[in-house]
């Protein structure tokens, strides 16, 4: 157990052995919000340095993916696309899918990059791993901006609806931090997660309705396939987006149930390994 | 008001050692040794090594370790390698958990554990003053109002917009230890940061901590292997052994019966099994003599010879053989590399094993007790050796360097010349 406020010449810090589970201590994460601030600046600033494009990147990542969905999706398998024009159809899912599968990634390896820091100097590590997460939050700016400019050019129109991206924004940011805080820390002790992140980034991107419509699934599946959380995103932003058909309540429902779910037990699976971290890594 | 700082209590750390507990796993090894636990307990249970086996897989780098520091005081942690200073100051700077025992500390900590902790290559100067800043605890404000400060001790003024990745190792140095430096805790945990950067850098370095531990408000725990930092900055010390504490008191005297201690282990050591060192280069042996089967009695009439031999792994550059020569105090005499030498003038060195000798001229020390410790580094980068003194000799005059001098005082005692300029 650990108790301490910094900052106060009188604090008693206690150090000794704990065991079990551990409280989530967010008030120690909040007193060391401007390091998460910084973490998450140097993720930003860091991600596209010496790179020749630098952060155009951030849009030709999801656009080549939009291009190649078009040609083999769109113009060979001719996949419906809830009546708009499949470009715009599979770009709308592709920006929250990207700034999820990255943050993923990027949480999941995490600790392990920062190994140095991990190993000499303590601070609340759940910091390590949100500050991934966040770092990709510039990008998919980036990314949405290309979107509307897109959605323009195809002249579908944007629908008042949009105001309500930030909520499914923070649905992706939920998803993705708390697949990532499981990750993460079992990175720690299994490198085998490493290998494995990519392959199941991969899989999860087809069992999200990026390339195909979720109509494609019929009841009771269709409400089953949001527990993969990123259903209820991309559903969320087709339907904040481009308006089509209606809102996907039971979908947005159980999506934010399950991203929930793994971000609790993802902090405190966290904080229960967290001790064991300096010595592992 | 208790003015306590850091209260410890049976504080013990363990680990796990051996094939038994590599430094991380695989699910394929997990399942593999859950498979063949049964098997292994059936077969150790025949075999009736349990207890044996079960010995070899742990191990404590902290045990029942007790002690006190007020507050204001400036203590020093000394012993060999492996003795747990490392991991006491882990423990203390909440990198890692105690197994067992408590610690505790008033007010706020600030450690120090290595130079340059989340330094990031691509980032420029100015920028990763705040990133570290804030690593180490530092509110943006803080470090705004040192941030002139801290270039200053740096100096690095021109160079704060390049990439750090583009300083030179000694700019690098002297940044990151500027930003530490000038962090205000209640309570100042140091680890060995000195041992790194050369020479100048290194007395600004203790300089500055020098300045820090004059005020009386400040604790400071001070890890480190060159003694003569040690007895300049600290007014106690704490010996560890082993993970225990087998001396504390007055860092003068803790030192002397330390170095006292290392005497028994005479003019030659040779290590078997647990060769200092990486997988770069280890170190076998050294020794120091004047004439075979001298047993550390050195005439100061004939020259010296301190041999090193290692064995080298690969060939690294910048890799530095040397070793420090001191007096019982504590105080450094000399520290000496090959690399001091032209380029063209090192031996050469070998992959395998390389015997070296360095000459210390007849006549240089005093008559006297001195202590010799290996230092291995690669050069401006990192340690690989960074032992306490494991080998003494002793210096006996004799008359034939000049007739008609006793014994002088000073550390050194050479013979200079003289001659009329008028």
């Amino acid at each position: 157990m650990l108790n301490s406020t910094q900052g106060l010449a009188s604090t008693v810090t206690l150090i000794e052995p704990s065991s079990g589970w551990l409280g989530l201590n967010l008030g120690e994460v909040w007193a060391r919000r401007e390091l998460l601030y910084f973490l998450t600046w140097r993720e930003v600033k860091v991600r596209y340095k010496q790179t020749l494009l630098g952060a155009s990147w951030a849009l030709l990542q999801p656009l080549f993916t939009m291009v190649i969905f078009s040609l083999f999706f769109g113009r060979l398998a001719k996949m419906p696309s809830d009546g708009v024009p499949y470009p715009v159809f599979a770009f709308t899912a592709l920006v929250p899918w990207i700034f999820f599968s990255n943050g993923l990634t990027q949480s999941s390896n995490s600790l392990i990059n920062n190994s140095q820091l991990i190993t000499k100097i303590y601070f609340p590590r759940l910091l390590v791993p949100t500050a991934a997460v966040l770092g990709g939050l510039i990008d998919f700016v980036l990314a949405f901006g290309l979107l509307l400019l897109m959605i323009l050019w195809y002249g579908v129109g944007i629908h008042p609806n949009i105001i309500w991206t930030p909520l499914f924004v923070l649905l992706a940011f939920v998803s993705s931090l708390g697949a990532g805080l499981w990750l993460s820390a079992l990175n720690v002790e299994y490198r085998d997660v490493r290998h494995t992140v990519p392959f199941l980034v991969q899989m999860w991107m087809f069992a999200t309705p990026i390339a195909y419509p979720s109509s494609l699934l019929h009841e009771p599946w269709h409400t089953l396939y949001a527990l993969n959380p990123m259903v209820g995103v991309v559903e969320g932003f087709r339907w904040a987006i481009l308006g089509s058909k209606t809102r996907p309540d039971s979908l947005l429902l159980v999506s934010s149930a399950i991203s929930i779910t793994w971000l609790v037990t993802g902090a405190l699976f966290f904080r229960r390994t967290e001790k064991r971290f300096a010595d592992l890594i | 008001m208790d003015d306590t700082v850091i209260r410890v209590e049976k504080l013990g750390k363990q680990y796990l050692v051996g094939a038994e507990a590599p430094a991380y796993q695989t699910f394929r090894e997990t399942i593999s040794s859950l498979l063949y636990a049964p098997v292994k307990a059936a077969r150790s249970a025949l075999s009736r090594r349990t207890t044996e086996e079960g010995k070899e897989q742990t191990f404590w780098a902290l045990h029942n370790l007790s002690f006190e520091i007020k507050r204001g005081d400036v203590v020093g942690v000394i012993g060999s390698n492996g003795a747990g200073k490392s991991t006491l100051l882990k423990i203390l700077s909440r990198v890692t958990e105690p197994s067992c025992g408590f610690a505790e500390i008033h007010g706020r900590v600030g450690s120090l554990l290595e130079v340059g902790t989340g330094f990031h290559p691509e980032l420029s100067g100015r920028e990763n003053i705040f990133l570290n800043g804030a690593i180490l605890g530092m509110s943006q404000s803080e470090v705004r109002r040192q941030f002139d400060e801290i270039i200053a001790f740096a100096e690095v003024e021109k160079f704060l917009d390049m990439p750090v990745k583009r300083y030179s190792s000694g700019m690098y140095m002297r940044l990151a230890f500027s930003v530490a430096a000038h962090l205000e805790p209640d309570l100042l945990l140091v680890d060995e940061v000195l041992a790194v950067g050369d020479v100048s850098f290194q007395r600004k370095c203790l300089a500055k901590l020098k300045t820090i531990t004059a005020d009386s408000e400040r604790t400071v725990l001070f890890v480190s292997h060159d003694m003569q930092a040690v007895q300049s900055l600290c007014k106690h010390a704490l010996h560890l052994e082993h993970g225990s504490l087998v001396d504390s008191g007055e860092a003068r005297s803790v030192i002397g019966r330390y170095l006292t201690k290392i005497s028994s282990t005479g003019n030659y050591r040779k290590w078997d099994g647990d060769e200092p060192g990486n997988h770069e280069v280890r170190l076998k042996a050294i020794e120091v003599s004047s004439e075979p089967g001298s047993d550390g009695i050195c005439l100061s009439s004939r020259d010296l010879t301190v041999t090193m031999v290692f064995d080298a792994m690969v060939l690294r550059q910048g890799l530095c053989i040397g070793f420090d020569i001191l007096t019982p105090e504590g105080v450094t005499v000399l520290r000496s590399y090959q690399t001091d030498l032209a380029e063209d003038h090192c031996p050469i060195l070998v992959e395998g094993t390389n015997s070296w000798q360095c000459t210390i001229p007849a006549g240089l020390l005093n008559a006297g007790e001195y202590y010799v410790s290996p230092k291995l580094s690669i050069h401006n980068q990192y340690w690989i050796v960074n032992d306490d003194p494991v080998i003494r000799f002793e210096v006996v005059t004799n008359r034939a360097v000049s007739s008609n001098r006793s014994l002088r005082p000073g550390i050194l005692n050479p013979v200079l010349p003289w001659e009329s300029v008028a």
